[in-house]
């Protein structure tokens, strides 16, 4: 299957690294995307928490908004936002926090907030909603989104949710409960935390993507693993499930949901 | 007891320049016939608080009615960006906006612990966020049990909490069904709460466990079909994911903002009317 764009990888990229069966606690935009085609393929017992109250929710299109009606009506039960956040996130019950952002670094902090002085902002960005506790305490965190080097910066204008913070052990002596995040997916690579100094470096390729496309698309001085991989190309069912949902939410909303 | 009234009378009756006012409902259920109402009758000076701010926020802070707001995420659900509430931020029009900023995690508990008659919510959250550099309001206690540090805010207690609902009875107790947010925490952290709700009915018919706030504990019930819109009232009408796509142009600029209130919401009489003139141009 050699027919697909690169935001199809990325959203194929990051649906795969949801195991069935896992309890995720997903972000709109992307990250719903990516998680209800994983529902959708590899991890039909998927959880997915939305921070509007449903808990196992089963869209047959995607939401536009994180509390869409029909994420109501498939889930497994519908709780109020304050229980979602205090027994079902802070509770330790969420095994992956899934999460866009406006802008990243290198230690996977993210900004959500301002670009600018926050008092005299240059843009004001639409700020935290459940991001800052998402990333806190979900064991683990997916960070979804496109790389370039507006968006992967050297420094952050504003910390909204914290990954590793400066680095090394910095989350855990913050006392941050969960692991933090573990990948960053773009439309050009993934990225893991090196071991010990937990900065992200590249450990996958997308197939066609050139290390010189990546280093160019990144604020920061970019490292490769010692072993970079070339990332498995959507497989023909993953394709096809994608653009079926695509449809159908476009069907549904007269716009295609899950891109901004 | 909970006094049936028109909207009108509600907000002419209860809220007052100067208050501190939470309009909720996340996602779902958003009170957008309240805010217009605040705009016919030109309240000033609130503190608005609500934890995505959505246009019905967009719409008081550009109609010139917050002087500070409190909130967790605003932008415009699968649009963009909220375009009054920027310029406010930006470049104050037409005025200065005061914020403070907090996480979902944070407001939710804020309502929690003000419903619960505390002075203030305590969570496992904000470490190593700068929005603690940027809200004094955020702050860390230790434990006195076990030493950790966690942190703490404010509680949210309004004078006047408004929420949209389903229907409530003749006596005025309320159902709400779907996705509830802080609805029930915002009623009851406030000093007095305005209802409106699609209609009203003989029998609730609300199942065991059913989401119910007691005609006694609210202030006022209004019917004001279509209210919420639009966001959506489950079972009555769905979201109306085409007007959150309109209103992003019609926000952009400050000239078609203020034209579009002036026609649409201070040059009608209430709600009914505003629905009749939007709804006859779109056909």
């Amino acid at each position: 299957m050699s027919d697909f764009n690169t935001n199809e990888m990325m959203t194929v990229a990051a649906a795969r690294r949801l195991g069935n069966g896992s309890v995720c606690f997903v972000g709109i935009g992307l990250p719903s995307k990516a998680a209800n085609l994983a529902r959708l393929t590899h991890a039909p017992e998927v959880v997915l928490i939305y921070e509007s109250g449903p808990i196992g929710a089963k869209p047959s299109v995607l939401p536009l908004s994180i509390g869409d009606g029909e994420l109501a009506e498939t889930a497994d039960t519908v709780v109020p936002t304050g229980e979602i956040f205090r027994y079902w996130l802070q509770g330790g019950r969420i095994d992956v926090g899934f999460l866009g952002a406006a802008q990243v670094d290198k230690f996977g902090n993210i900004n959500t907030t301002v670009i600018g002085d926050y008092q005299a902002p240059k843009v004001r960005l639409p700020g935290a909603g459940g991001a800052p506790e998402i990333a806190g305490s979900a064991k683990k965190v997916l960070i979804i989104l496109k790389q370039g080097h507006r968006t992967f910066v050297d420094k952050l204008a504003f910390i909204t949710s914290v990954g590793h913070g400066e680095g090394g052990d910095h989350r855990k002596r913050l006392g941050l409960p969960g692991d933090g995040p573990v990948a960053i997916i773009t439309d050009l690579c993934i990225m893991e935390p090196e071991a010990g100094t937990n900065e992200f470096i590249v450990t996958s390729l997308h197939p066609g993507v050139t290390r010189e496309q990546v280093i160019e698309n990144t604020g920061w001085q970019v490292r490769f693993a010692d072993e970079v991989t070339t990332t498995e190309a959507p497989k023909a069912e993953e394709l096809a499930a994608l653009r079926d949902l695509e449809a159908r939410t476009a069907e549904a909303h007269g716009q295609k949901g899950g891109d901004e | 007891m909970a006094e049936i009234l028109s909207l009108r009378e509600a907000v002419e009756r209860f809220v007052h320049d100067g208050d501190t006012l939470a309009l909720e409902g996340f996602t779902h259920l958003i009170p957008t016939a309240a805010s217009h109402e605040l705009i016919r009758q030109n309240k000033k000076d609130l503190t608005l608080v609500r934890m995505t701010p959505d246009l019905v926020y967009d719409l008081l802070i550009g109609a010139g009615c917050a002087r500070k707001l409190v909130f967790s995420w605003g932008g415009n659900p699968g649009v963009g960006s909220l375009h009054r509430l920027r310029d406010a931020v930006e470049k104050h029009w037409p005025h200065k906006l005061e914020i403070s900023e907090h996480s979902h995690a944070a407001m939710a508990n804020a309502y929690v612990s003000g419903a619960s008659n505390l002075p203030f919510a305590v969570l496992r959250g904000y470490q190593g966020s700068d929005l603690v550099k940027v809200n004094p309001d955020i702050k860390f206690i230790d434990c006195p049990f076990t030493g950790e540090k966690l942190a703490a805010v404010p509680s949210v207690r309004p004078d006047v909490t408004v929420i949209h609902a389903q229907k409530a009875d003749r006596k005025g107790n309320v159902l709400i069904q779907g996705i509830l947010g802080v609805q029930k925490e915002a009623a009851l952290a406030a000093k007095r709460c305005i209802v409106t709700v699609e209609e009203i009915v003989d029998d609730l018919q609300a199942p065991m466990n059913a989401c119910v706030l007691p005609t006694w504990a609210i202030t006022a019930v209004c019917v004001v079909p279509g209210g919420a819109h639009p966001s959506y009232a489950h079972g009555y009408y769905e979201r109306d994911n085409r007007f959150y796509q309109a209103w992003d142009p019609i926000a952009r600029d400050r000239e078609t903002f203020t034209a579009w209130i002036d026609e649409y919401i201070r040059g009608t009489e209430d709600f009914a009317q505003y629905q009749a003139k939007v709804n006859g141009e779109a056909k």
